[in-house]
């Protein structure tokens, strides 16, 4: 305990040196920028990083990529709210509650509840990084393909709740967007899937981004531009300071599902190959199932922003965890990290803690600066973001339609994507107006593919027995939870209804 | 076309897609059964959720049907013409951009959209019109060839050739 | 010795360097350095390691842009590559998916003996790993014996049906005449994971994915499958040394497009040849255990890439290439 102290005071002095305290201002700004843009997220942000990283030394160097990854966290719940397109697959749920604030003109409070949220979770993350991250990687090689099947099992039971009214509606949304996650090369035979007309290009697959960015950016404007006829005009919100403490003081409406996210998101991303999307959507499903008033999600609800931003943080801090023990990237960003560290002469690797503690430590400590310096960050800037609302419309409509584009194409530097985007766009604007939820489908285009994989692995390796799932202490528990996850609402109902039956 | 008519239409279409899907995967020749030994096949997970879907759209269609649903319903035209003008011309637009984009590149596709935007439908005055016509293509350049390193499509060889002039004077004044 | 070493190294780069001096094409636009595999893998990382390199020495006036194309085993990589012809300004990072892609998916329509080979950059090679927790398995002979004894509760972790690991471990059942599962995964570095957990008994990884377990003492080698043995493993003895006769590598080659200019490609052969030849890559190259003593290029290479595809044929053939995907 002592020793981490010790190691812990020098890594935050290394962090408050001049330079590195600069790298830190520095990646905090570029993270927050590029994550903001629609598409674009820490992986792009990384490309930034490489010619820095022959000017300056390693620790400075990883310092600013900690800053930067953190900055485009935060930046991907801008885009999320004011937007109401998710940047990275880490912000999606973050536009359910966040974007109708948005439109009901409390974009301020959406922004701010992101910001303190994001911080706590980051914190939580941070200390208990700090205190267990040892422990944690032993527990973390403990989760096979079965823990990872059934930890999806538990990701899907929370999002019971998520669907519209209309049932048949939302099972084939969400079969939809498990379908879709299939397209593609199948790793576990080596065959080719669902080629459409034979073009090379669906080998890849059909990516969450793709997928999100049609729906909420080419789908939603259009569904704004229906909805408004063109005559749009956000509600505009003037920041003041009375306006800002009357914001602090209502931190306490969310502070709950601020904790629940911390914690959960951590633990979440700590496992290998799961990371912060599945903890963003499982916190945002936790937190409504277990709130009192759980009908006010998805039309505003502060607490919804907070839930997926908490555990968000929490998670892409967690998920630094197989990466510095285990050398394991739990995300394509810190796969590029990886192979920065490796041209710096640093392994990842069980072995980084004793053989480059400086490194270590110095890392951890500016993920602490990091984190302060990119919620005041956030606080200052809340009414730059919230000016993009009071653009006219017929300059933000093309300027989003130009960044979807681009950022699509970004990710996977093809045209064909890009063509994919506009015509989901167009299909699911369509759909939505027939009242087909169009979130499930987004979920499942995330969750699909490493549920389907881990599926799979498990029943190879326990030569097609279905008990491997339930005979295994860790994924029974994740089992016995979904399953009762899954009832809640239902027990729920049917509570009520004998009370109401008693009652009448 | 009325609310009613859609809903029969989409629902028609999203059990076609479903049907095609399932043939897709059983024409591809992947196994849609258990494997002995090995669990689920290649096609199960398409194959069978793919049914799932097909069942759903047929719960729709007799939903519409049995007026079930207040889309079944609704009388009322599923895209009223002001709609209808507004959202095809923005896709159209789209549309028109990506093909720019292939054709004569990155840049001056975005001059091109931008200046339908902005002057024709938003009818904005020439001082706005040209800064964002002009703005645009400077920050995307400046952001993702600059920053992020991405190579945006130039279009044809004329075109491309073009901008590596244009291109060129970062290197010889900055590197 | 280490002082010879550096000598001839400098040496050779100085040699390299030269010519690099009058030749007269140069990159006008940045290059598309693709990548056939995904993020974080092998090929990735020392993709990225070099085009770090390169910028750092500022050896070419435009930069490269690394680009994943991991679809189907490469599958997207080497059409995009073939779709290509006669650009000078994309070249590509492989790997032996080079090799096997074509031949699995016969109807690709690739055939990578037209492109245009620039440099071999390493010969990277694969080791039989378990687990530091398995005391009974010391050596090949208690392996095989552990395998049978187990039958198909045996699990080989890998990277993907296809794949190189999955030939190797298919070369594997067919020597020692056993079957074991095969359980894929999403890349190299997931496969050690769980083999340091314990989710699987076995595995035949590169050097570079398995290093940081085998130094922590987490996982140890029985075999390496090489001519004679790597230096940074001196006391696993090599299949060939146990009396088994299988050798299998992974070439790492830098590759252009079909119908790329002699004048383009000459600048890449000695762009590469000079990275090839700096401390840093060499240095790479002991530490993640990957065989660097020669820089193969032009018509040596093109032979070797078409008698590695010859070979392949012949061992895809001979294993079936339902043993491969497991279908």
């Amino acid at each position: 305990m002592e020793t981490i102290l010790v190691s812990l005071g020098g890594g935050l002095m290394q962090a408050f040196e001049p330079l590195n305290f600069f790298m830190i201002v520095a990646g905090c700004l570029a993270g927050l920028f590029v994550g903001c843009m629609p598409g674009l997220g820490s992986v792009n942000g990384v490309a930034i990083l490489l010619p820095i990283t022959f000017l300056v030394p390693p620790t400075a160097a990883i310092i600013f990529l900690a800053a930067l990854y953190y900055g485009a966290m935060y930046g991907g719940a801008i885009s999320s709210i004011t937007l109401g397109i998710p940047g990275a697959s880490t912000a999606v749920a973050t536009v359910f509650d966040g974007r109708p604030m948005a439109q009901q003109g409390k974009a301020d409070k959406a922004l701010m509840a992101a910001a303190i949220a994001s911080f706590i979770g980051g914190t939580v993350s941070i200390i208990l990084f700090t205190l267990f991250a040892p422990p944690l990687a032993i527990f973390a090689l403990k989760f096979g393909p079965q823990e990872e099947f059934a930890l999806m099992l538990l990701a899907f039971a929370t999002f019971i709740g998520l669907g519209g009214d209309d049932i048949p509606k939302t099972i084939f949304s969400i079969l939809l967007g498990l379908v879709m996650a299939a397209v593609g090369f199948d790793i576990i035979s080596g065959q080719p899937r669902m080629i459409f007309f034979d073009m090379v290009e669906f080998q890849r697959g059909i990516g969450f981004l793709v997928l999100a960015i049609g729906i909420y950016g080419i789908g939603e404007m259009l569904w704004t531009l229906e909805s408004t006829k063109g005559q749009i005009q956000m509600h505009k919100v003037s920041m003041t300071w009375a306006r800002m403490k009357e914001n602090f003081g209502e931190i306490k409406l969310y502070i709950n599902s601020t904790w629940l996210g911390s914690f959960l998101g951590f633990f979440v991303g700590t496992l290998p190959a799961a990371g912060a999307t599945p903890a963003a959507l499982m916190s945002y499903g936790l937190s409504k199932t277990f709130s009192k008033d759980p009908d006010s999600y998805g039309k505003g609800n502060v607490a919804g922003v907070a839930a997926p931003e908490a555990a968000n943080n929490a998670a892409s801090t967690g998920s630094m965890l197989p990466m510095i023990t285990l050398g394991i990237p739990g995300s394509p960003t810190t796969a590029i990290l990886l192979g920065g560290m490796i041209i710096w002469g640093l392994r990842p690797g069980p072995l980084l803690f004793q053989e480059s503690p400086e490194f270590v430590w110095g890392l951890i400590g500016s993920m602490y600066v990091a984190n302060v310096v990119t919620v005041l960050l956030n606080l200052a800037l809340i009414p730059v973001f919230i000016r993009v609302l009071a653009m006219p419309f017929t300059l933000l409509t093309p300027i989003i339609f130009v960044l979807c584009v681009l950022g699509v194409f970004a990710t996977t530097d093809r045209m064909f994507d890009t063509w994919i985007m506009l015509f989901i766009g167009v299909v699911g604007y369509l759909m939505r107006k027939l009242n087909y939820p169009v979130a499930p489908a987004v979920l499942a285009i995330v969750l699909g593919p490493l549920a389907e994989r881990s599926m799979r692995q498990s029943l190879i390796s326990s030569q097609g027995d279905v008990t491997t799932f339930i005979t295994r202490p860790i994924s029974l528990t994740c089992v016995l939870l979904a399953v009762l996850l899954i009832s809640y609402p239902l027990i729920q109902k049917v509570v009520r209804k004998r009370k109401a039956a008693a009652a009448g | 076309m009325t609310v009613r008519t859609a809903e029969l239409l989409m629902g028609i279409a999203t059990l076609v897609l479903s049907l095609g899907l399932m043939y897709n995967v059983w024409a591809d020749g992947l196994r849609v059964d258990w494997v002995d030994g090995r669990g689920p096949g290649a096609g199960v997970w398409p194959f069978w959720l793919s049914l799932g879907m097909a069942l759903a759209s047929v719960a729709t269609l007799y939903r519409w049907y049995s007026g079930a649903t207040p889309e079944s319903r609704s009388d009322a035209p599923y895209i009223d013409k002001d709609t209808l003008f507004l959202v095809a011309i923005s896709a159209f637009a789209i549309f028109a951009l990506l093909v720019m984009m292939t054709y004569i590149g990155t840049y001056l596709a975005l001059m091109i959209f931008m200046f339908f935007f902005v002057r024709v439908l938003g009818r904005h005055s020439w001082g706005v019109t040209n800064s964002f016509v002009i703005g645009t293509p400077i920050f995307i350049y400046l952001l993702f060839e600059v920053a992020l390193t991405k190579y945006l499509p130039k279009g044809l060889p004329f075109f491309e050739e073009g901008f590596l002039w244009i291109d060129n004077f970062r290197y010889e004044w900055f590197y | 010795m280490t002082f010879v070493k550096t000598l001839s190294v400098s040496a050779l780069a100085l040699a390299v360097t030269a010519p690099a001096a009058f030749a007269e094409w140069q990159p006008r636009k940045p290059v598309e350095f693709i990548i056939m595999a995904g993020t974080g893998g092998g090929a990735d990382q020392i993709a990225r390691l070099l085009q770090g390199l390169i910028e750092k020495k500022d050896l070419s006036p435009r930069p490269f842009i690394p680009i994943n194309k991991p679809g189907g085993s490469g599958a997207e990589a080497l059409r995009y590559l073939q779709d290509k012809e006669g650009d000078n300004h994309t070249v590509m990072m492989t790997l032996n998916s080079f090799y096997t892609t074509p031949i699995i998916q016969e109807d690709l329509g690739v055939d990578v003996t037209t492109f245009t080979p620039i440099g071999l950059m390493a010969m990277d090679t694969f080791l039989l790993w378990v687990n530091t927790d398995r005391e009974d398995i010391t050596d090949l002979d208690s392996y095989v014996e552990a395998v049978k004894g187990a039958g198909l509760d045996w699990k080989v972790g890998g990277t993907g049906s296809g794949q190189e690991d999955s030939v190797l471990t298919a070369m594997m059942e067919a020597a020692f005449d056993y079957d074991v599962t095969y359980i894929p995964f999403p890349g190299g570095g997931t496969v050690a994971k769980n083999l340091v957990g314990n989710q699987i008994d076995s595995t035949v990884n590169n050097p570079a994915e398995q290093m940081e377990f085998f130094r922590a003492g987490n996982s140890k080698p029985l075999v390496q499958f090489t001519d004679v043995r790597m230096p940074a493993f001196p006391d696993t003895p090599t299949a060939k040394e146990l009396g088994v006769d299988i050798e299998y590598y992974m070439q790492r080659s830098v590759n252009g497009p079909p119908g790329m200019d002699p004048e383009a490609v000459e600048f890449y052969v000695n762009l590469f040849g000079e990275l090839f030849a700096s401390q840093e890559w060499q240095d790479f190259c002991t530490s993640d255990g990957l065989t660097c003593d020669n820089f193969m290029k032009g018509a040596d290479l093109a032979s070797f890439h078409s008698d590695n595809v010859v070979a392949h044929k012949a061992l895809i053939e001979q294993v079936g290439a339902s043993s491969i995907t497991g279908e």
